[in-house]
């Protein structure tokens, strides 16, 4: 199968050597004949299936290409980079030590980290905030690439971000470590600094629906 | 008092048919979203619905709407109520009485065409014989091919009263358009008027009812495939859709009614909806035996092969109805189907075959035809 541009090409230049067409091909009679078996054929089908899938039935068979977008995800594959999140600990406070490797690897420079001393003195460091301008972002994935200890990871799910100004493309550590806890209408916070009490305190987002599903992720609360 | 029996029974059957082809009408406008989409393996309007408070019926009524809005059919009361809630604009160049009645004009006579058609067999009711017919003339054909040609006055109307060039020129072409194909129109029925012999709409659906060697029913597409080609390539220019749509084109050429807002715009567009009615109707009466169910005789079913069941006069009267119906909106959807396939028209191209395909071909079928009835009658 060549491609497009080369099958046009080809009709332009041969096009003095093309067929002569025949009285009856000249009518478009079965040409046209031949264009509405094809759509009716296609109609009577979708028709047949939309009402097998009302009685439950050939549920496997999709009787349109549509994707109902909200209520229906297309399938992602494993790979894909979605939005960021940041992984906890099991009492709740982050992962991250703040060791600056993703704000210093990020070529949009997107993220902004503010580094604290943690108590414990086997963790290096805790972020006091952190956060991510998703409207700088470009989804090269070097962050968690360049994350020693898988803190960061762009595995949510959630693709469909959208704002109605530049400041609510803006993620702050507490949307960052559960996502989907922001309300869409909620003021954009910058900046945010949280204490470990205050992080062990923050909702717990469920884990993000498996990479290659069509479920839509869940939100918090 | 005879007079008022009468005149009773003709408003109810006016109704009759002026409540079937308008709903006609109204759905085509979710059958043309929902045909579209089954044929391009889309869903389609599947999404307007609205609920009542519990003293309008509540949850029973409700659940009955999200079945309708799931299936779409909330789409088009959607569309009337915004076309109604729409500011209606008169350009300040235009002429306002011939611009308000411009769609009015368009409209009406689509509607009053629907007279002269049979939609069943005469009902025998109280001693007294119904035609299903609001107006039972004996040249129906005459008056109904006259009253299509007199919408083209609502089109030209529209377009040489909008004060707009664009308007005009799109006024224009229609006109032109729907003059060449109405000649072809007329005189691809001259053929069939050969064959039955009559102008009367009801007599050719009766003479339809006969079969050919006992077994083929005398319809219209058999005697006169030609002639049934012909006069629905030209119908269906007369209504103005897709493959034959320059006059309107609504996403990219401006069409006569570019000045149109509001409801007038929609009767424009309802209208068109319409004509398709008319142009399906037509069709059946003339070319596919109307109300003629195949082997039903008043007194019941005779099949050629020797059966034959009883069937009671008000059955006969329903079948006949319900076969029109079936047969209309067969038709329907045939030309929905046709309208979703073809792509435009290029302008000569649609003149080439209005003038020098079609108008000759139904030419040679009128001469082809009186030939072989001349000879066939010695």
């Amino acid at each position: 199968m060549t491609r497009l541009s080369d099958q046009l090409l080809h009709r332009i230049r041969d096009a003095h050597k093309r067929r002569k067409l025949s009285w009856w091909e000249r009518t478009y009679l079965p040409a046209i004949a031949q264009g509405l078996l094809l759509t009716s054929n296609h109609f009577w089908r979708n028709l047949g299936l939309h009402i097998a899938h009302r009685l439950g039935l050939f549920r496997g068979v999709p009787a349109s290409v549509t994707i109902q977008y909200p209520d229906q995800r297309r399938k992602t594959e494993p790979r894909l980079r979605t939005r960021h999140r940041l992984t906890r600990r099991e009492d709740g406070t982050p992962r991250c030590v703040a060791c600056m490797m993703c704000e210093t690897v990020c070529p949009a420079r997107c993220i902004y980290i503010v580094a604290g001393e943690h108590p414990d003195p086997n963790i290096e460091k805790v972020p006091k905030s952190f956060d991510l301008d998703l409207g700088k972002c470009i989804y090269c994935g070097f962050c968690v690439e360049a994350c020693p200890e898988d803190a960061i990871r762009m595995d949510t799910q959630r693709h469909d971000i959208s704002a109605y100004s530049r400041d609510g493309m803006w993620l702050d550590i507490k949307e960052l470590l559960a996502p989907g806890s922001k309300k869409f209408t909620e003021p954009p916070e910058r900046f945010v600094q949280l204490t470990l009490e205050e992080f062990k305190r923050l909702p717990r987002a469920p884990e993000p629906p498996p990479p290659g599903s069509d479920t839509p992720p869940s939100v918090v609360g | 008092m005879d007079l008022w029996i009468n005149l009773w029974i003709k408003l109810g059957v006016s109704l009759l048919v002026l409540g079937g082809v308008l709903n006609f009408a109204g759905m085509q406008a979710w059958l043309e979203r929902k045909q579209s989409a089954l044929m391009q393996d889309r869903i389609g309007a599947n999404r307007a619905t609205f609920t009542v408070p519990w003293w309008l019926g509540g949850a029973p009524v409700n659940w009955v709407l999200r079945k309708l809005g799931g299936l779409g059919i909330l789409n088009a009361l959607a569309d009337v109520l915004k076309l109604f809630t729409k500011e209606d604009i008169v350009p300040a160049q235009a002429d306002r009485f011939l611009h308000t009645l411009a769609p009015w004009l368009s409209m009406f006579f689509a509607l009053v065409a629907f007279a002269a058609i049979p939609i069943g067999p005469p009902v025998e009711l109280f001693g007294r014989t119904i035609p299903l017919q609001v107006a039972d003339v004996n040249a129906g054909l005459l008056v109904v091919l006259a009253l299509a040609s007199i919408g083209i006055y609502g089109v030209i109307l529209g377009g040489m009263s909008s004060g707009s060039n664009l308007a005009a020129l799109g006024g224009l072409r229609a006109t032109s358009q729907m003059l060449a194909y109405e000649i072809a129109l007329g005189v691809s029925l001259i053929g069939a008027v050969i064959c039955y012999g009559s102008l009367d709409l009801q007599a050719i659906v009766e003479r339809q009812g006969l079969l050919w060697w006992g077994w083929l029913p005398n319809w219209g597409v058999l005697l006169q495939p030609v002639g049934c080609l012909v006069f629905m390539t030209a119908a269906l220019a007369e209504t103005k859709r897709v493959p034959f749509d320059l006059p309107e084109g609504e996403p990219e050429i401006i069409g006569y009614f570019a000045e149109y807002s509001g409801m007038k715009f929609g009767l424009f567009f309802l209208t068109d909806f319409i004509e398709v009615v008319l142009v399906a109707a037509l069709t059946t009466t003339l070319f596919f035996g109307g109300w003629q169910v195949p082997y039903l005789a008043p007194d019941g079913f005779r099949f050629p092969w020797g059966g034959s069941l009883p069937v009671s006069h008000l059955g006969y009267v329903i079948l006949g109805l319900v076969a029109f119906t079936v047969k209309v909106v067969a038709f329907i959807w045939f030309f929905m189907l046709i309208r979703w396939t073809l792509p435009r028209f290029r302008y000569d191209q649609l003149m080439h075959l209005g003038w020098k395909v079609l108008f000759p071909l139904s030419l040679l079928n009128i001469a082809v035809t009186s030939v072989v009835v001349v000879l066939a009658s010695r």
